[in-house]
């Protein structure tokens, strides 16, 4: 077993295409934005007010990633853009967020169900960019870009109590009455279809591995699936079988048509008025 | 205000227990919930503090109204922030008429069937992003008025849940002119939208203080309760007096053609709101007030079979917690 290399790699220079690099943080700030906003449609609304409370939290912690991704996205692309611009001024097909997040909101127990299978990727992703801990010991080390390895530290704080939480409310919805159990069955039905994407080795992950961006990817899936299968069944709840999964997201190829309702009610005001500060 | 003509019940207790009750609040003691209170000022309380908190949660609606499109990632997480401040406010308020011995549930029924009210101010609809500015401005800017001496009020549950509330009160007013600032500094469209906004919030802002006092006929009670610290037009005065010379800062013109300085009061005249418009919005009339209702009523609807679950597996737990033991 090689040891984990950790510091010295972080200041070694980086060997990756600028593309890929980019990329690889659009993938992360457009799921932190696209999952932010849908949170946001809650405001006011929720069944319970602590519950409008924490889904207002969360969307705030999720939008204050974006922020930070972007933001060093548009720094290392050097075009001139900043996290605004490329939150308001692209076109669907430019982001780079999965399937999963762009489903809308449904009924409390779908957006919690969501959160949930999401949270548990995202922390699992995020502790591999900070600290490396994966699955694969040779593979384990912290992100080899460190201003990577410094936001996902930030991030995985809150994303550590955001995935506590949705998973006790899939358990306790789950479990609960006839009809949560019911509704919490159907919505996992309908949204399992969307989860491969989540941990999936696409193109540019794999690329991001191979400069050590991030350490295995492939890890990811397993991590993800002991977590969900645990979780699901104190939930009594049970994953179909399916034999087909949806992906499309991550490189753009393939949108959800809710992806243009979304981004024409978020970017309508900027567009409107594009030489305007706010 | 965020309460707004709160009747004050009569009572109908032992003159000799009033006395003594008085004489606690002309020493400045705080009532705690357990302490005697007369049954007038509880039910008082419990109507001024319920609507209170309504006002805060349904204030959550005209804001998340722009939330989804504000237009830079940092605006976003300020009024999400400030929205779950509100949320925040509207539960630490409940809390407090709690104690007084009435559920949250209860007062949300209330607020349903109309039984309880809360701010005419948001049953007046959002229609640019200028109004985010305005409502921080003008709307928290009017409740501050209110909500400081509050902090005094002699019924301790709802004087520590002010504290808290007007710490941050304050910031998000600093938010709302921040974005007047920017939209008065900004392109023609966006100095437009913040007159507009202007235009529209300044008399409904106004009206948040209630009708003058001399028509108001449940303030000497509560006065005397200090559960009402100012009188309606003192607090409407003080507001005026503070947002004029904001107002010309942002080279903004307030909608009242009678608007004058007056030397020898040392403040601003100015026009009455239209009361008659206030009083159908206090009635349900107002230009938003059946939605305002109707998406709470949804989101409380929508929301049983979730709260439902939660409490059958709570059951669940506890049961077999029993069987083990």
């Amino acid at each position: 077993m090689s040891a984990a290399p950790t510091a010295q790699d972080a200041t070694a220079p980086l060997d990756i295409d600028p593309q890929v690099h980019v990329e690889f943080l659009l993938q992360l700030g457009d799921d932190a934005l696209i999952l932010g906003h849908r949170l946001s449609e809650w405001c006011g609304k929720a069944p319970v007010l602590e519950e409008d409370i924490a889904l207002a939290n969360t969307a705030l912690d999720l939008i204050g990633h974006a922020q930070m991704w972007l933001g060093y996205a548009a720094e290392l692309e050097g075009a001139g853009r900043s996290a605004d611009r490329l939150a308001f001024f692209r076109d669907p097909y430019d982001f780079r967020c999965c399937l999963l997040v762009q489903q809308p909101n449904g009924d409390f127990g779908q957006t919690i169900m969501r959160q949930f299978l999401f949270d548990t990727y995202h922390l699992a992703l995020l502790r591999m960019l900070a600290t490396g801990k994966g699955l694969v010991a040779h593979r384990s080390f912290p992100s080899a870009d460190p201003r990577i390895a410094e936001i996902a530290a930030k991030a995985e704080k809150e994303v550590t109590y955001q995935q506590e939480r949705s998973a006790d409310l899939v358990i306790r919805l789950g479990d609960g009455s006839e009809e949560s159990h019911r509704r919490m069955q159907a919505t996992l039905d309908a949204l399992w279809p969307f989860t491969r994407e989540l941990t999936d080795r696409d193109p540019v992950r794999v690329a991001a591995a191979e400069a050590r961006l991030i350490g295995d990817p492939g890890g990811l899936t397993p991590i993800w699936e002991h977590e969900v299968t645990k979780v699901l069944k104190a939930a009594t709840l049970t994953p179909p079988d399916l034999s087909h999964f949806q992906s499309g997201g991550r490189d753009g190829r393939r949108h959800t048509e809710h992806l243009g309702h979304l981004l024409a009610v978020m970017q309508s005001l900027p567009r409107s008025h594009p030489d305007a500060t706010w | 205000m965020y309460a707004q003509m709160v009747k004050s019940e009569a009572t109908q207790d032992d003159p000799e227990k009033l006395a003594a009750f008085q004489a606690r609040i002309d020493a400045g003691e705080k009532i705690e919930p357990k302490d005697w209170m007369p049954e007038g000022y509880r039910k008082t309380l419990i109507r001024q503090i319920g609507q209170h908190a309504h006002s805060e949660i349904v204030g959550q609606l005209p804001e998340g109204n722009w939330i989804t499109r504000a237009p830079t990632l940092e605006r976003k997480a300020i009024l999400l922030a400030k929205v779950q401040d509100e949320a925040g406010h509207g539960l630490y308020l409940y809390c407090a008429a709690e104690t007084l011995g009435v559920s949250r549930d209860e007062m949300t029924e209330m607020l349903l069937d109309g039984r309880m009210k809360y701010s005419s101010i948001f049953a007046y609809p959002t229609l640019t992003w200028a109004d985010m500015g305005a409502v921080g401005w003008l709307v928290d800017g009017a409740a501050i008025m209110n909500q400081v001496p509050l902090q005094r009020t002699s019924f301790g549950p709802y004087a520590r849940a002010m504290i808290r509330i007007c710490k941050e009160e304050s910031f998000h007013q600093r938010q709302g002119f921040d974005i007047m600032m920017k939209m008065c500094a900004g392109t023609p469209a966006q100095k437009r939208m913040a007159q507009d906004a202007l235009n529209r919030f300044w008399f409904p802002a106004l009206m948040m203080f209630g009708p003058s006092d001399a028509e108001s006929k449940h303030s000497a009670q509560s006065m005397a309760w200090k559960i009402k610290m100012n009188s309606n037009d003192e607090l409407r005065q003080k507001f005026v007096d503070q947002t004029v010379p904001q107002a010309e800062y942002l080279g903004l013109t307030v909608p009242d053609e009678t608007l004058a300085w007056n030397e020898e009061k040392g403040g601003y005249d100015f026009a009455e709101p239209d009361w008659d418009e206030f009083f159908e919005v206090l009635k349900g009339n107002g230009p938003c007030s059946a939605e305002r209702i109707a998406t709470r009523q949804k989101a409380w609807d929508d929301g049983a079979w979730v709260r439902e679950g939660l409490m059958a597996h709570a059951a669940k737990k506890r049961a077999s917690q029993m069987a083990a033991e």
